[in-house]
C-alpha cells in the first residue's frame, strides 16, 4: 500500500527511481482515491481514460534509465489549460464539447518530463470568481469542511491536492486564483512573475494579469513544478527567462495599516501576528510598510480585459451554438445562454468602463494608477525584500453564503496586488482556526494561509522563506 | 445611478441576451460594483503616463507547420460547417 498522506512529489520520485513502486501502482492508488472522494468533492470535471497508458509509458522510460523530477508523477490540470485531444471548457457551458487541438506549452514541457495527467479540474467559469461557485458544472467542496468553498478560481486543483486525489496540480492565477484556494485548502500555491511561465494554450481571462503556476503539498513540490514549466517561449511573446535573485539577510515588509482595517477576520489577524513573531524568531527583520487597497484598480482592469477577451466566444468557431433568426441573434442567444451569471456581469461591467463616456474616469484612470503602483513597489523593494500579508482576509466561507458579488470581490484584497504589479507570490499554510458557535461545527478546523510577495524574478526568495517557515529541509 | 435601460444597452453592445427580470436584478448589482470601483477617482495620478513601456517581440516569418496539419482538429470544433468551411448565416 502506498501511503498517500505522507507522499510528496519529491519522495514519490525517489521511490519511483528506486523501484519501490511503479508509476502504474502510483496512479492506480490515486485513481482509487478519486473514485472514492470525487463524487462528493467534485474537484475533477473529468478523469482521463488513458491514465494507465500514460503511467505505463513513464514506467518504460524509468526502466530505460531516464530520470526527471516529474517522470511518472500524477498531476491534475485546471480546465482552462489545453491538452491535445482532451476536452477543455474553462468550466463554461459555452465551451461544452470543445476538444483542444494542441498542447499548451506547459503541457508539452510536463510531457517531456513524463508527468502523468490524471484529469481536468473544476474552476470558476473562465477563471472569474474566488470560490469555484461560478463553475457551470457545480461547486467544488472544501475537503476540510464540505459545507464550505475551496476558494477559487483553481478550487478543483487545490481541493484535489488537499484530499490526496493528486500529488500536485497546475492552475492559473489572475488575481489570487492559485493562492486563495491554496490557503482555503491548506496547501502551497505559487504564482510566478508575470511572463515567467508561457501562457500558450491557456484560455485568456485578463491578459495583463494571467499567469500559470503550481499547487503542491510542500514548498519544494511547488518549486519542482515551477522549475519544470518556467521560461521564455517563442509562442508567447510576453514570456521571459527569469534570473534568480538571492540575498543573505531578508527584510520582510508588513502593511499593518491594511491588515488592521475593517473586514479582516479576528482569527486571521491573530494567526498572522503569531506568524510574524515566528519569522522574527527565525531571524527575519520585520518592517512596517504602507500598501494601498488595490481592489478598485484591479477590478476595473479585470472587467475591461474580460469583456474584450471573451468576445471570441460567439458560437461560430467552437463550443455551444444556439440558433436564432439571424446571425446577430445567434450571437446574442449563444452568449446569453452559454455564459454564466458572473461572466455576463463582468462583460457588461467591462463594456461600461471601456465605453467612450466613461473610459477616462475608469479604465484610463486605472491604467495610470497601475503605473503609479509599480513605481511605488520599485521604491519599496529598495528597503525590503519581501512583502507579507494573510492570503485572505477571511477563511473559507459557506457554499452559497455570499450572494452579493461585491462581497466576494473583497476576499481578493491581499492577492490582487501581485497581479497588478506582475510580482511573484506564494501562499503557504499557516495553521488552522477552530470553528465556534453551532454544535455541528464543533471540532472542525479551517486552514489559514499567509502570502509572500517578492520583486520580479524573485521566486527563489519565496521558496527559501517558505521552506524555512514550514521547516522543510533546505 | 445606472438604469435598467443602460444595462439593456450594454448587453446589446456586448451581444448578450438578458431577460427583463435579469436586467432588473443586474441594475442594482452593477450599480453597487460601479460605486465601489469608483473609488479609483480618488487616487492621485498627476504626471503619470497611462501606457506602460511596451516593446515589439519579433520572430522570423517562416513556415511553422505543413499545410492542413491542424485543419481537421480545428474544424471539428465548429458547431456548423460545410466541407472545410465554417458555416454562418448570411449577413447581408
Amino acid at each position: 500500500m502506498i501511503d498517500l498522506d505522507k507522499l510528496t512529489i519529491k519522495t514519490a520520485h525517489e521511490h519511483l527511481m528506486k523501484g519501490d513502486f511503479s508509476a502504474v501502482d502510483l496512479v492506480k492508488t490515486y485513481l482509487a482515491e478519486i473514485e472514492k472522494k470525487n463524487p462528493e468533492l467534485n474537484a475533477y470535471l473529468e478523469v482521463y481514460d488513458d491514465v494507465l497508458e500514460q503511467a505505463k509509458v513513464a514506467d518504460e522510460r524509468i526502466s530505460k534509465g531516464e530520470n526527471h523530477p516529474l517522470l511518472g508523477i500524477p498531476l491534475a490540470i485546471k480546465d482552462n489549460i489545453l491538452v491535445a485531444g482532451k476536452k477543455a471548457t474553462s468550466a463554461s457551458k459555452i465551451l461544452e464539447g470543445f476538444v483542444a487541438p494542441y498542447d499548451s506549452t506547459v503541457i508539452s514541457k510536463l510531457k517531456k518530463q513524463g508527468a502523468v495527467f490524471l484529469g481536468r479540474t473544476n474552476m470558476d467559469e473562465f477563471a472569474l470568481g474566488s470560490s469555484t461557485e461560478n463553475s457551470a458544472y457545480g461547486v467544488t467542496k472544501n475537503p476540510h469542511d464540505t459545507s464550505r468553498v475551496p476558494g477559487g478560481t483553481s478550487g478543483g486543483s487545490a481541493a484535489a491536492v488537499a484530499s490526496d486525489m493528486t500529488l500536485g496540480a497546475i492552475g492559473s492565477d489572475t488575481g489570487g486564483s492559485l493562492r486563495l484556494p491554496a490557503a482555503f485548502c491548506g496547501v502551497v500555491g505559487m504564482k510566478p512573475t508575470y511572463g515567467g511561465v508561457s501562457r500558450y494554450g491557456l484560455m485568456a481571462a485578463v491578459s495583463s494579469f494571467d499567469v500559470i503556476g503550481s499547487l503542491g503539498k510542500t514548498v519544494e513540490d511547488a518549486q519542482i513544478l515551477f522549475e519544470a514549466i518556467k521560461g521564455r517561449d517563442v509562442l508567447d511573446s510576453t514570456s521571459i527567462d527569469s534570473d534568480s535573485l538571492s540575498k543573505k539577510q531578508l527584510i520582510i515588509g508588513v502593511p499593518w495599516d491594511l491588515i488592521n482595517q475593517e473586514g479582516i477576520d479576528l482569527k486571521v489577524k491573530e494567526n498572522f501576528k503569531k506568524v510574524v513573531k515566528n519569522l522574527e524568531k527565525l531571524g527575519y527583520k520585520i518592517k512596517d510598510i504602507k500598501l494601498p487597497n488595490c481592489l478598485a484598480l484591479y477590478y476595473i482592469i479585470n472587467f475591461a480585459e474580460v469583456s474584450s477577451n471573451l468576445a471570441r466566444f460567439d458560437g461560430v468557431k467552437y463550443g455551444l451554438h444556439i440558433d436564432g433568426k439571424n446571425l446577430l441573434e445567434d450571437y446574442v442567444l449563444t452568449r446569453g445562454q452559454g455564459f454564466g451569471k458572473e461572466v455576463r456581469r463582468r462583460i457588461l461591467l467591462g463594456t461600461y468602463v471601456l465605453s467612450a463616456g466613461y473610459y477616462d474616469a475608469y479604465y484610463g484612470k486605472a491604467q495610470k494608477a497601475r503605473t503609479a503602483l509599480k513605481k511605488e513597489f520599485t521604491e519599496m523593494f529598495k528597503e525590503i525584500d519581501l512583502v507579507l500579508t494573510p492570503t485572505s482576509p477571511i477563511p473559507a466561507w459557506k457554499i452559497g453564503e455570499k450572494s452579493d458579488p461585491l462581497s466576494v470581490y473583497l476576499a481578493d484584497v491581499f492577492t490582487v496586488t501581485a497581479n497588478i504589479v506582475g510580482l511573484p507570490a506564494i501562499s503557504i499554510p499557516s495553521g488552522f482556526m477552530e470553528l465556534e458557535g453551532l454544535p455541528a461545527q464543533a471540532g472542525k478546523k479551517l486552514p489559514l494561509g499567509i502570502q509572500f510577495m517578492a520583486p520580479h524574478s524573485g521566486e527563489d526568495l519565496l521558496f527559501e522563506v517558505g521552506k524555512k517557515f514550514l521547516n522543510e529541509v533546505l | 445611478m445606472i438604469t435598467k435601460e443602460e444595462i439593456k444597452h450594454l448587453a446589446q453592445l456586448a451581444r448578450i441576451s438578458v431577460s427583463e427580470g435579469e436586467a432588473e436584478k443586474m441594475t442594482s448589482e452593477i450599480d453597487s460594483i460601479l460605486e465601489y470601483v469608483g473609488q479609483i477617482k480618488d487616487i492621485s495620478t498627476e504626471n503619470i503616463e497611462e501606457t506602460p513601456t511596451l516593446q515589439n517581440i519579433m520572430r522570423e516569418d517562416t513556415v511553422t507547420h505543413s499545410p492542413g496539419e491542424h485543419t481537421k482538429a480545428i474544424l471539428s470544433n465548429a458547431p456548423s460547417r460545410e466541407g472545410n468551411y465554417i458555416k454562418v448565416k448570411k449577413i447581408l
